[in-house]
């Protein structure tokens, strides 16, 4: 089974292997290159919702935080990394 | 002799940009818009070693040439030199976050590539090391090759370095960017490259910003988080009333010396009442207001420098998203509870149109300190000062619905907005959380100054003017003996026609008197009224006792209570509709704007007036 993003326990890490570009706006793809969530790219979930609900997420990529919706963490494919690799 | 040289800031958001313009420039800039578009121009003089000036500019920051945001398009024209009515810059510095390097290179690349000259800071060395993070600024400018100044602009470290290489840059030869052959690199390729000089430009690297960690643990934490920026919000409203009546009874009192002075000093005639009924009564009654606005911008300006106020925006993204927003317009909305204008500029960083544009629409119905004049004059005279149980103050109450009538008739107008004129997909929210920083006394200081001044400039200008406009009118033609004299002016013949109006809401004549003015800003409402009950005084006693009392034997509480509904939603601010022009390019919106919030404030002052009617009050 295909893993996105969405689904990514808080606190774990994981490698983007594909984007579903099309599922997303242009200028937001543009958005999400700009601060570096590309293929290939290592993210940990760092925060998974407000007030009970799951939206939005927030994502450590190297030394940044990047907040989200889990509509576009839905775009992307991930391989999970071993735990704890920060 | 050489022209000046032009000196540009270029840099990701959050590489401490403006920390470093703050720290070269000090109080010397000068701050306006870039010409067609209401982006913060923001220029200021520095001094090289050798005495010579340069201009610097402090372009906004940006991920990439590729701009998504109106702020961007100014920096991506700026450098590329196709801004109209801007030089292209000399110099370029560009700054990087030490502790983000990786992720800035990717942008710097671009910068370098454009071929103007350009040399780098490599700023907050402090929180990399901190970090555990070493760097060698040597092996970066080799690798990138450009000279590389390590700084801590916050500190003034590395500040005067700066400044020797900027002196020691050769005068660009004449640059003609499609001369040059630049292939077309992709944007893998440059974050390769980055990763690559990144590595080659750190010593060590050890652990991770474990406190900052921490600290969003806590403040984004799903239930915590929310609570706590609700509390902080709370008590900013209360330090905005609390804190400031001290320094506002002080200026009353000033203003009132002032007119006291003035009364003694000067034979009685034209120019005293003018000084004494116009100038006085009309502009001290709006600078009155300067405390609270100072405490609502420190409390902004803090979160903004802190890093806290992205935080802010991701935990209110979920209840934006509910009427079709995004948490980036909390921001702005934030802002426009200290007045619509510096709200509805900071809108130009949000990227979707259609968002932008309801953020705009709406942002004149969050309580901007200029209706708080309005809300607490006539609150003090007509509600009386009890308490309502649990040891609230019922006039607090009161005006904590006003406030509350405000945000949810925005959030009500963002709902109906998004679903019918700015209907679009549902908007996304990427933004970056920037990491936490102690903010600087100095950086707050510039930036309270600055508000306040351009609060103050308006006071001096608009207000001003408009007051003693209407003062003449109330003024003349002069009334015949045994007649009122606001009833002989040319201001009261011209509120008798517009009194017809408003009349089923409950409006009497000088309202209608004193809603034409405050067009040209809300507060002047309250001066216009203090004016017009000022000239309509039988004798200086009357006028001596103040609006309070005179509002009382006038008006009756339905009324009052109707005033009170019109301007939670009237748009009474030609400024507030000036830069919705500018910022949508054309009439279009902000005639739509003005149709809407007349509507609702007239509909809504009625429902008001009736129903207080109707149930005795």
């Amino acid at each position: 089974m295909v893993m996105t993003l969405e689904s990514l326990p808080r606190g774990h890490s994981a490698r983007i292997t594909a984007i579903a570009w099309d599922r997303l706006a242009p200028d937001e793809g543009q958005r999400l290159r700009a601060v570096g969530i590309d293929t290939g790219a290592e993210v940990t979930m760092a925060h998974r919702g407000v007030f009970g609900g799951r939206d939005p997420i927030a994502v450590t990529i190297g030394r940044m935080t990047i907040a989200l919706r889990r509509a576009h963490a839905a775009a992307m494919q991930i391989e999970p990394l071993a735990r704890g690799n920060l | 002799m050489n022209p000046i040289r032009k000196v540009a800031l270029v840099g990701n958001p959050n590489a401490g940009k403006s920390a470093l313009f703050n720290a070269l420039t000090g109080a010397r800039q000068k701050i306006a818009n870039y010409p067609g578009v209401t982006v913060e121009r923001k220029a200021g003089r520095a001094d090289l070693p050798s005495g010579a000036p340069i201009e610097l500019i402090d372009l906004p920051g940006s991920y990439g040439l590729d701009a998504t945001s109106p702020d961007e398009m100014v920096t991506r024209k700026v450098v590329l030199g196709e801004f109209a009515g801007e030089a292209r810059p000399d110099i370029v510095v560009l700054v990087l976050d030490a502790a983000n390097l990786e992720q800035h290179l990717v942008f710097a690349q671009e910068i370098i590539e454009q071929g103007l000259p350009t040399l780098v800071a490599l700023n907050m060395v402090d929180l990399a090391e901190r970090d555990g993070l070493t760097l060698d600024p040597v092996a970066l400018a080799h690798a990138l090759g450009v000279p590389v100044v390590p700084t801590v602009a916050v500190r003034r470290r590395g500040l005067a370095e700066l400044l020797a290489a900027i002196e020691a840059v050769e005068p660009a030869a004449n640059i003609h960017s499609e001369e040059r052959q630049v292939g077309h690199i992709t944007l893998p390729e440059r974050r390769l490259a980055a990763h690559n000089i990144a590595r080659a430009a750190i010593i060590s690297e050890s652990g991770v910003h474990r406190l900052h960690a921490g600290l969003d643990r806590l403040l984004l934490h799903p239930w915590i988080g929310p609570l706590i920026l609700f509390a902080l919000l709370f008590v900013m409203f209360q330090a905005v009333f609390a804190w400031a009546s001290p320094f506002m009874d002080a200026l009353e009192a000033g203003a009132a010396a002032l007119s006291q002075a003035v009364t003694s000093t000067m034979p009685a005639g034209f120019l005293r009442d003018f000084l004494t009924e116009g100038v006085i009564s009309g502009v001290g009654s709006v600078v009155v207001f300067l405390p609270q606005i100072v405490i609502l911008f420190a409390f902004i300006l803090v979160m903004e420098a802190s890093g806290y106020m992205a935080r802010a925006a991701f935990l209110m993204d979920r209840l934006m998203a509910g009427v079709g927003l995004s948490g980036r317009s909390f921001i702005p909305l934030l802002s426009s509870f200290a007045c619509a204008i510096p709200g509805i500029m900071a809108t130009r960083s949000i990227a979707d149109p259609k968002d932008r544009l309801t953020t705009i629409l709406i942002a004149p119905l969050m309580t901007c300190s200029a209706r708080l004049p309005v809300y607490a004059v006539i609150i003090g005279a007509f509600i009386p000062a009890r308490s309502a149980g649990w040891g609230i103050g019922l006039q607090g109450l009161v005006l904590f619905v006003l406030y509350l009538a405000g945000i949810l008739g925005a959030m009500a107008a963002a709902l109906v907005l998004r679903r019918s004129v700015t209907k679009g997909t549902a908007s996304g929210f990427i933004m970056e959380l920037p990491r936490y920083q102690m903010p600087r006394l100095r950086d707050i200081a510039i930036g309270l100054w600055q508000r306040s001044w351009i609060f103050l400039r308006r006071a001096g200008t608009i207000i001003f003017s408009v007051t003693i406009v209407l003062w003449l009118l109330l003024t003349f033609p002069r009334a015949a003996p045994g007649e009122d004299q606001v009833d002989a002016s040319a201001a009261g013949q011209m509120a008798n026609g517009l009194a017809v109006v408003v009349e089923p809401i409950g409006f009497n004549r000088d309202i209608a008197l004193a809603l034409i003015p405050a067009m040209a800003a809300r507060e002047v409402a309250v001066a216009s009224l203090a004016t017009t009950y000022a000239v309509s005084g039988s004798d200086d006693d009357e006028t001596a006792a103040g609006l309070v009392p005179q509002l009382q034997a006038r008006w009756s509480l339905p009324t009052a209570l109707a005033f009170l509904a019109w301007f939670v939603f009237a748009p009474q601010c030609l400024s507030t509709i000036a830069v919705a022009r500018r910022e949508t390019n054309g009439w279009k919106w902000p005639a739509f704007m003005l149709a809407y919030l007349f509507a609702l404030a007239y509909v809504f002052a009625g429902i008001t007036y009736w129903s207080a009617l109707a149930l005795g009050l």
